[in-house]
């Protein structure tokens, strides 16, 4: 190191300068590199940014649509929507979700059904979800929530639509109910769609008419802070309600329908054979829906499932049951089509039918026999060996073609959810699921209604309501109309009809006469339901749970209550014009003349004779019927 | 040279106050620009405001009244306050309040102060005198006592923890060092031997230090936790554009995406709202102050004020550098405020006294006998 040369001051001026101009030169290059860095962001990457800060800034939020009101035929609203206030914990925005639960345990009642369905949902949840803590808070409740809310950061109030239903148990089995989209469901169902829907029709009307009654959901872009606050809102796609619907269902007749089976299990279906239309469809026991809709708690729950009643499960269109007696109109009228007989031919009956070259007794269920008959006498005092004859003598194909004309075998393809088909055996049915050859007996127990063959409810009442119409087979329906929420126009839903292939106008009078003589006739097995007013056309069947060996006797009072057998009854009136076609099977009800019949007048009663302060806007399809 | 030098100093009323006019009407349009954004970052919050003209009221006040000062006393100075400035970081080691997490401050009952904040001022002051005690440039043993000198309380402060004010006050020393004219050898040679002690710095980082380093070179490994600074940052640069958003229009800031908007990360919502052109405007002011700084430096007669003022200048141009670099992600997250546009009082307080010093250095040039 030279350190003399440097002492000069000027030297060192010079230096300093120097090193200053060095300096002032880095600065300018750092402030260089900054910029060129700037350059970077702003020019060639502004785009990518520009679109991350909209990502910030816009969020989409969806609007769910209202689902749509639900009404009777009279206008009674059946199913609406009322406003409800839950509690909702944001996972992602809460630290210690147990402490939280704790704290607000002190401002609302939080119980352990509310815990568990939270800990339940938590998991289905995605962080930035709201899952709710309580349902259906009080105007207290919201209120302490609404003073006491900013020391809960990630909790808030939502309000909500809640399906409801006012006549609760009376429609539950009808309308069916909507609950909560499950992880099923959420996997069948389109996301955005349902973007803001929580709920969705589970059962019945609310499940089968999902897509109308849903609505389209609408958006909203909004402007939210960095703490998710929606400051404004951008542009608005406003949802479109739900489809209404107006159903064929006369809620007063429900109700009354209820009544006649109370106390009792079973179900009754009414149709009006000119439409289809299901006027009241009862099964009992019923349920309140509306817990469903909010979130049953477990142990509500576990009792309606396990409650030895079934109270969930919907007889109506899910009960499955031998028709009995009930089907011998119809095979009656399958003879005259295929000549087997006609009918005024007598047949006898001593007690017991044998197939010929066979040993086995085919008992009639009056063990004395009824003598000489007639097709009529026989349905009317319900001859057991009369129809094994001539179920034999037309043989099963015959029997199952002429028989799957009313909609047996098969699903009535009800706008309903879930409906089950029944049973109409067969040859080729048994070779297929039991692997044995079709035996000659099991025609015979085919033309009584029994063995494999099982029937819904829904099934006998649209064939009953087929023969009443004569031949004239409609498709039942729940939906009479759907109102377009946004045309406001109203329209019917499709009639789906085909016409049974019995030609000869004399054989349906026939069947039918001898039907209305159950009820009418003196001998009738349901002679105790004639009304003065009008005339009913019937049938009754008495369907056994329980078999009995070949010698052994019925005896009624040695039967547990639940062995008993059920009782059923099918019947349509006015006979002449006919407005209403029931089915009733009341479960271990012994007889259908005196458990099911009695249930079946109640309901045509009510629906003919009791004139409601309503009547005068009640539809067309009442007046002005002609009766076929 | 001695008569353009007298021809330029200041002459009358301006002259007498000590104030440099250049310096003076930059650092008001500076601070006229801080406080529109400030307004726009803080949304409209007047209070915020008012507060922040308070203490640019005071400490242009206090700019003024350092500038009266005579360099000499000055230098006189340097010493005691050096060795102040250390005892009360050994202080703040031993009593000091736990405040932000970290042990900066110092209780003096009225109020709070910082001494770290000091020690920016009285390290550069400190070595300033000890290089102009001998002669330019300085002797290896001097060079190896300034290290020390400097080691002391950059170690102290680094231990707090406060990495960015260490980082800082060397800067400030090694400027002071580099002005004073030490070989570019040595120079070579210190910058190899800080980059071979990067790997051995870590281990002396602490966890939150480590976290804002590894986030500086990936802040998409955890963007909404310690990359969230980071990227929102960026966002409200990238899409400010050429011509940016427009005063007040800044999403990223008025919605809250952009932490610390106000303090740290006001450059961010400047880039936002003022576009490029805003800012290579902002910086171009910046660049005229620490060119006039470098100038008035390059002017002083003596080493000592020299030495001073182009090391305080080149505080203030790090100052700027490590900010801006942070914000635009050039440089990991250190705690820096943007000179004169940040919200807040501590460093404002530092710079302008510096800037004071500069005008002190500055109009007293004529009284200097050479």
């Amino acid at each position: 190191m030279m350190d003399s040369t440097f002492k000069d001051p000027r030297r060192a001026n010079h230096s300093f300068t120097r090193r200053a101009v060095v300096a002032a030169l880095l600065a300018l290059s750092s402030f260089g590199v900054v910029i060129a860095r700037l350059i970077h962001l702003q020019i060639f990457k502004r785009e990518y940014f520009s679109t991350l800060s909209e990502d910030n800034r816009v969020k989409v939020e969806p609007l769910p649509p209202t689902r749509g009101l639900i009404y009777d035929r009279n206008g009674v609203l059946l199913a609406d929507n009322t406003p409800s206030f839950s509690l909702v914990i944001i996972p992602g925005k809460v630290t210690d979700i147990k402490a939280t639960i704790a704290e607000l345990s002190q401002l609302v009642t939080i119980s352990d059904n509310d815990r568990a369905r939270f800990t339940r949902l938590l998991s289905q949840h995605r962080r930035f979800d709201g899952v709710p803590i309580r349902l259906d808070l009080n105007e207290l409740e919201c209120a302490s929530f609404a003073v006491h809310g900013h020391l809960f950061p990630g909790v808030e109030i939502r309000a909500e639509l809640l399906r409801h239903y006012p006549f609760r148990e009376h429609t539950a089995h009808v309308l069916g109910y909507v609950g909560r989209i499950n992880e099923n469901e959420a996997k069948k169902i389109d996301k955005s769609d349902y973007a803001g829907t929580s709920h969705i029709g589970k059962t019945g009307v609310e499940k089968a008419y999902e897509n109308l009654l849903h609505g389209e959901v609408g958006h909203q872009q909004v402007e939210v802070n960095a703490r998710g606050r929606v400051l404004r809102t951008l542009n608005e796609k406003p949802p479109v309600s739900g489809h209404d619907l107006h159903l064929f269902l006369d809620i007063d007749l429900q109700i009354d329908t209820a009544a006649a089976m109370a106390g009792q299990r079973g179900a009754v279906v009414a149709i009006d054979p000119n439409t289809g239309g299901v006027l009241a469809m009862v099964s009992m026991p019923s349920f309140d829906p509306n817990p469903f809709v909010g979130g049953i708690g477990v142990t509500d729950y576990v009792a309606l499932r396990d409650n030895i009643d079934r109270p969930l499960y919907n007889r109506a269109v899910r009960g499955q049951y031998p028709p009995a007696s009930t089907i011998k109109p119809f095979i009656g009228l399958g003879g005259l089509v295929n000549k087997n007989i006609s009918f005024t031919e007598r047949r006898y009956c001593g007690g017991y039918y044998q197939l010929p070259g066979h040993g086995h007794k085919y008992r009639c269920w009056r063990r004395g026999g009824h003598g000489t008959l007639t097709m009529e006498g026989s349905i009317v005092e319900s001859c057991d060996v009369y129809f094994y004859r001539l179920a034999h003598d037309m043989g099963v194909e015959r029997l199952d073609e002429f028989l799957a004309h009313f909609g047996f075998g098969n699903k009535t393809g009800i706008d309903f959810a879930d409906e089950l088909g029944g049973l109409l055996p067969s040859p080729a049915w048994k070779q297929r699921v039991r692997r044995e050859p079709w035996f000659p007996g099991e025609t015979l127990i085919l033309g009584i209604g029994q063995g494999a063959f099982l029937v819904t409810p829904l099934q006998l009442a649209a064939a009953t309501a087929a023969m009443a119409n004569h031949g004239h087979y409609l498709r039942p329906r729940m939906v009479a109309t759907t109102r377009n929420p946004t045309t406001g126009n109203l329209e019917p839903t499709a009639i789906n009809d085909h016409q049974i292939p019995v030609t000869n106008h004399y054989h349906w009078k026939a069947v039918i006469e001898a039907m209305a003589q159950v009820v009418e006739g003196p001998r009738g097995t349901a002679k105790r339901i004639r009304s003065p007013y009008y005339r009913i056309a019937g049938k009754t069947g008495t369907a056994q749970v329980f078999t009995i060996g070949q010698n052994e006797r019925y005896n009624e009072a040695q039967v547990a209550e639940r062995m008993r057998d059920h009782a059923l009854f099918i019947a349509f009136a006015p006979v002449e014009h006919p407005q209403i076609a029931v089915a009733v099977i009341v479960e271990n009800g012994r007889h259908g003349g005196s458990a099911a019949a009695p249930v079946a007048r109640q309901v045509i009663d009510s629906y003919l004779l009791k004139r409601r302060s309503s009547s005068n806007e009640t539809p067309a399809t009442d007046e002005d019927s002609n009766g076929d | 040279m001695l008569v353009d030098l007298r021809v330029n100093t200041t002459p009358g009323l301006l002259g007498r106050l000590h104030i440099d006019l250049p310096l003076l009407f930059a650092l008001l349009l500076l601070c006229t620009v801080g406080l529109a954004v400030l307004f726009s970052a803080t949304d409209r919050s007047a209070d915020m405001i008012e507060k922040q003209l308070l203490r640019l009221g005071l400490a242009f006040g206090l700019m003024l009244i350092i500038a009266q000062i005579s360099p000499e006393k000055l230098r006189q100075w340097s010493l005691p306050l050096f060795v102040i400035g250390v005892i009360m970081l050994v202080a703040v080691e031993i009593i000091g309040d736990i405040g932000k997490g970290a042990q900066r401050w110092l209780d003096l009952g009225i109020i709070r102060f910082q001494p770290s904040e000091l020690l920016k001022l009285a390290v550069p002051m400190m070595l300033a005198r000890f290089f102009a005690s001998g002669t330019l440039p300085p002797s290896l043993p001097r060079v190896f006592g300034a290290i020390v000198l400097t080691a002391v309380p950059v170690l102290l402060i680094a231990r707090q923890p406060d990495l960015g004010t260490s980082l800082l006050v060397l800067s400030a020393a090694g400027v002071t060092l580099f002005l004073a004219g030490i070989s570019w050898k040595l120079i070579a040679l210190f910058l190899t031997l800080i980059g071979s002690a990067m790997p051995l710095l870590w281990l002396f980082l602490h966890d939150y230090q480590r976290q804002r380093v590894l986030m500086f070179l990936d802040p998409q490994s955890d963007p909404l936790g310690s990359g969230y600074h980071i990227i929102q940052s960026q966002i409200a640069i990238g899409s400010g554009g050429v011509y940016g958003k427009g005063w007040f229009q800044g999403t990223q800031s008025h919605l809250e995406f952009l932490p610390e908007r106000s303090t740290d990360f006001i450059f961010a919502v400047f880039g936002e709202e003022f576009g490029l052109i805003g800012i290579v405007l902002l910086l171009t002011l910046y660049l005229m102050i620490v060119l006039r700084g470098l100038y008035i430096a390059a002017r002083s007669q003596d080493i000592y004020s020299r030495l001073l003022v182009g090391a305080l200048t080149m505080l203030f141009f790090v100052y700027i550098f490590v900010n801006t670099g942070m914000v635009v992600g050039l440089l990991p997250v250190v705690g820096v405020p943007l000179p004169l546009i940040s919200y807040g009082g501590t460093s404002l307080v530092t710079i302008m006294v510096g800037f004071g010093i500069m005008m002190s250095v500055h109009t007293a040039k004529k009284s200097l006998p050479i």
